[in-house]
């Protein structure tokens, strides 16, 4: 059945009393669709504005109130063939957008400055060998000065604010040196530029800030593109509910069903939201909740919850509080205490921070003690000991890991894997073992034809067709094996019993072993579903199948060294075939997520560094546990807000490619690290001695930064 | 060398216009969909 979705939800007021909606569509594959969608909205009556963002896949349509009924933007969509799904941007994103654009003109400040400040110290430079006067030079010092000063102070903004904030927490951060690096240059250079002095260092400390604005710019934009996607997939999937106005239908989005509302569920539909039924019989799939895959029978009274998959009958379901049923109450109890149990990993950068800050700081100070001592002037010493922080000022360092980050991220979301958090690379690199769920993890997230190869293909293609006619969950997994996707003519679908035709003239019927007329099947495992058709028969499995390329990538993750088991809420039955299967020695089933749990936690004590891969909700918990963690797309939305990344698509490889190129990324942040102190082992006797000239600063802070830029760019392979 | 007192800010002045460009163009939104600006060029139907 189609009902209208009701868009008033998502509608916000704009200028001139417009009301204005932003859709994520689904279906856009070429440039062309710009034009096709954006035209197909704008001739709706009412539409004032139509505008397609091909980057984030995102549609502003803007309307006078009260002149179109929202629903017809979705229906001109799907007319044209495009999804399109409401969306209200998470407040993470729209504060990572903010972010972004002060970010950006920080560095458009910056790099306005850098280059002009750059252009006088060239020319002092050049003139410093040459004939310049002392007065030119003075006004190019002050030039500078002018120019560096407010661009500092407007760029150097986030690097201050940051700095500040871990100093006031007792902490220190890359910023600290960074500020501190900035704020003594400026201010030396200031002092020798107001004693007519040869040397001044603008030109380092905003070229620092500049080098370090397009890094954290980059790292951003990265960020940005993969949150758009996640988020984008969130409001595809997001369902709408059909829910009761009295006695009419609407449908209308999950997030506004409260508690109470009497909500339909059809056959084949996911549940919306938790409940109680008070009405109609069936039989649901929970595989998504407990990762069982036996259907669980439904009568009213019964309490539903939000994912179960309905299979064969209507139910009528009175929503309950979120949270109110007792799965769900356990699993949310563990994940809190999980989440607050979870040790905070010491990320790369702040361990090199920590090294980093004090050598340096105390090598300054030893400068200044140093010349004092041999006898020079206290003016000498101090400028020898800022041209030491000048020098070491860890440009490079800062950029180390954010190009490594920037470069990877972006190779997995081409690999169809997308981050959520900033150091999960880190953390997946670290990973010994792995712990998979099954359902749903290591096998497809919807169930298919499982005994394809021993059933006559003939009899199999006109099943699928037929299957084609029907809503139930059984008949759809076998309506994905059909080669020819038209539907026979005339098909009827008796409620709870099956479909029939007439093929060729004889009746063929799907369904029930009794509809069929088919013996039944005495397999346990899965479910059957019988076709008949001029006295041929066939009984179809359908069942949970591995992903495609489960074997090959199991196989390779095992070759990679790592520690490879099972968990699953499922029946010991249903696991130990796919555990044979792929050759996993450590397995459990019918596990419960504190149980599940209990596991993660005992193999951290053991000092393994677990990666929980899961999908379903009550692998939420032990997700929160482990060390790391994935989960596919399919996942429960509580699962996955707790994934440190989510992979796309029927195969499991990314699962392998998510590890072998956070070792790669791994690999490379150290190096960089190491490239940088290495340049710092060299700069700084230097700068120690007194040698150091702004040029020098200058060309060693860009060689350096180049260097390890360069070195990140490998983490593309 | 007298010829730098204005040479200098006016070199600054036109450095500063083309910052402005960039944040009036950033305020604008000119740069929040780089992908799609490349086939839009290619459609005529778009006034």
């Amino acid at each position: 059945m189609s009902v209208a979705v009701d868009l008033s939800h998502y509608a916000k007021p704009e200028r001139d009393g417009a009301l204005a909606v932003d859709l994520a569509v689904d279906g856009i594959s070429c440039g062309a669709c710009i034009g096709r969608i954006e035209n197909a909205v704008k001739v709706l009556p009412g539409v004032i504005e139509a505008r397609l963002n091909y980057t984030n896949r995102r549609l502003h349509v803007a309307w006078t109130e009260g002149a179109l009924v929202p629903a017809r933007i979705l229906d001109a969509l799907a007319e044209h063939g495009y999804r399109g799904h409401p969306f209200v941007p998470l407040r993470a994103e729209q504060e990572e957008a903010a972010q972004a654009r002060k970010l950006t003109r920080c560095m458009a400040v910056a790099g306005f400055a850098a280059m002009n400040v750059m252009l006088l110290s060239v020319s002092v430079w050049s003139g410093n060998v040459t004939d310049i006067t002392p007065e030119t030079r003075d006004f190019f010092h002050w030039a500078s000065a002018l120019i560096a000063l407010p661009a500092a102070a407007y760029a150097g903004r986030p690097f201050f604010a940051s700095a500040w904030r871990e100093l006031r927490a007792g902490a220190l951060n890359m910023d600290v040196p960074i500020s501190l690096g900035v704020i003594l240059a400026l201010g030396m250079s200031l002092v020798e530029t107001a004693h007519h002095a040869q040397h001044a260092y603008f030109d380092s400390a905003i070229m620092l800030l500049f080098f370090l604005l397009v890094g954290r710019t980059l790292d951003h934009a990265m960020r940005r593109k993969t949150r758009a996607v996640a988020s984008n997939l969130a409001a595809l999937r997001a369902e709408t509910a059909n829910r009761f106005h009295g006695d009419e239908i609407v449908a209308v989005p999950v997030a506004v069903v409260k508690a109470g509302d009497r909500l339909l569920i059809c056959p084949g539909e996911r549940v919306p939201a938790d409940g109680i039924v008070q009405s109609g019989r069936s039989e649901i799939d929970e595989s998504l909740i407990t990762g069982e895959t036996m259907l669980r029978q439904i009568a009213p009274g019964a309490t539903v919850y939000a994912g179960s998959l309905n299979s064969s009958g209507t139910l009528t379901l009175a929503a309950t509080a979120a949270g109110d049923g007792s799965v769900l109450d356990e699993i949310e109890k563990l994940l809190d205490k999980a989440v607050s149990a979870k040790s905070k990993v010491m990320r790369l950068a702040d361990r090199a921070t920590r090294v980093y800050a004090p050598v340096v700081h105390a090598s300054a100070l030893l400068t200044t003690v140093g010349w004092l001592v041999a006898g020079a002037s206290v003016h000498d010493a101090i400028v020898t000991a800022i041209a030491v922080l000048i020098i070491t000022c860890p440009c490079a360092l800062a950029l180390a890991i954010p190009a490594v980050q920037v470069v990877a991220s972006g190779a997995l979301f081409k690999a169809n894997v997308i981050l959520a958090s900033g150091d999960a690379l880190e953390r997946l690199a670290d990973a010994d073992t792995i712990i998979f769920d099954k359902t749903g993890t290591l096998t497809l997230p919807e169930p298919h034809v499982a005994n394809a190869a021993e059933v006559d293909p003939a009899l199999l293609q006109l099943a699928a067709r037929l299957a084609l006619s029907s809503r139930h969950p059984l008949a759809r997994a076998l309506a994905r094996e059909a080669k020819r996707r038209v539907p026979f003519e005339h098909a009827v679908e008796e409620p709870g019993r099956g479909v029939r035709a007439t093929i060729d003239g004889t009746e063929a019927r799907l369904g029930s072993a009794e509809f069929c007329g088919v013996a039944a099947s005495d397999k346990q495992a899965g479910s059957q579903i019988y076709f008949s058709h001029a006295g041929g028969c066939a009984i179809i499995h359908i069942d949970q199948v591995l992903r495609p390329d489960a074997i090959e990538t199991v196989e390779a993750l095992r070759a990679l060294g790592l520690d490879l088991q099972i968990l699953s809420g499922d029946r010991v039955q249903a696991v130990q075939p796919v555990a044979d299967t792929l050759g996993i020695r450590q397995w459990a089933g019918g596990l419960t997520p504190t149980e599940k749990i209990a596991i993660v936690e005992m193999l951290k004590r053991e000092g393994r560094r677990v990666l929980m891969v899961g999908d379903g909700l009550n692998d939420a918990p032990s997700l929160a546990a482990a060390h790391v963690s994935l989960s596919p797309i399919s996942a429960a939305d509580v699962t996955q807000a707790q994934a440190d990344a989510v992979f796309l698509g029927d195969r499991f490889s990314p699962v392998l490619i998510a590890i072998v190129t956070a070792r790669r990324a791994r690999l490379l942040m150290r190096q960089n690290l190491w490239l940088a102190a290495i340049y710092n082992f060299i700069a700084v006797p230097f700068a120690v001695a007194g040698f150091v000239t702004p040029l020098i600063a200058a060309l060693a802070m860009s060689g350096s930064s180049l260097m390890v830029t360069v070195n990140a760019l490998r983490a593309r392979a | 060398m007298n010829v730098l007192i204005y040479l200098v800010p006016l070199a600054l002045g036109l450095g500063l216009i083309g910052l402005f460009a960039f944040l009036w163009a950033l305020r604008r939104g000119q740069y929040t969909d780089l992908d799609g600006a490349a086939y839009r060029i290619l459609s005529d139907d778009d006034v």
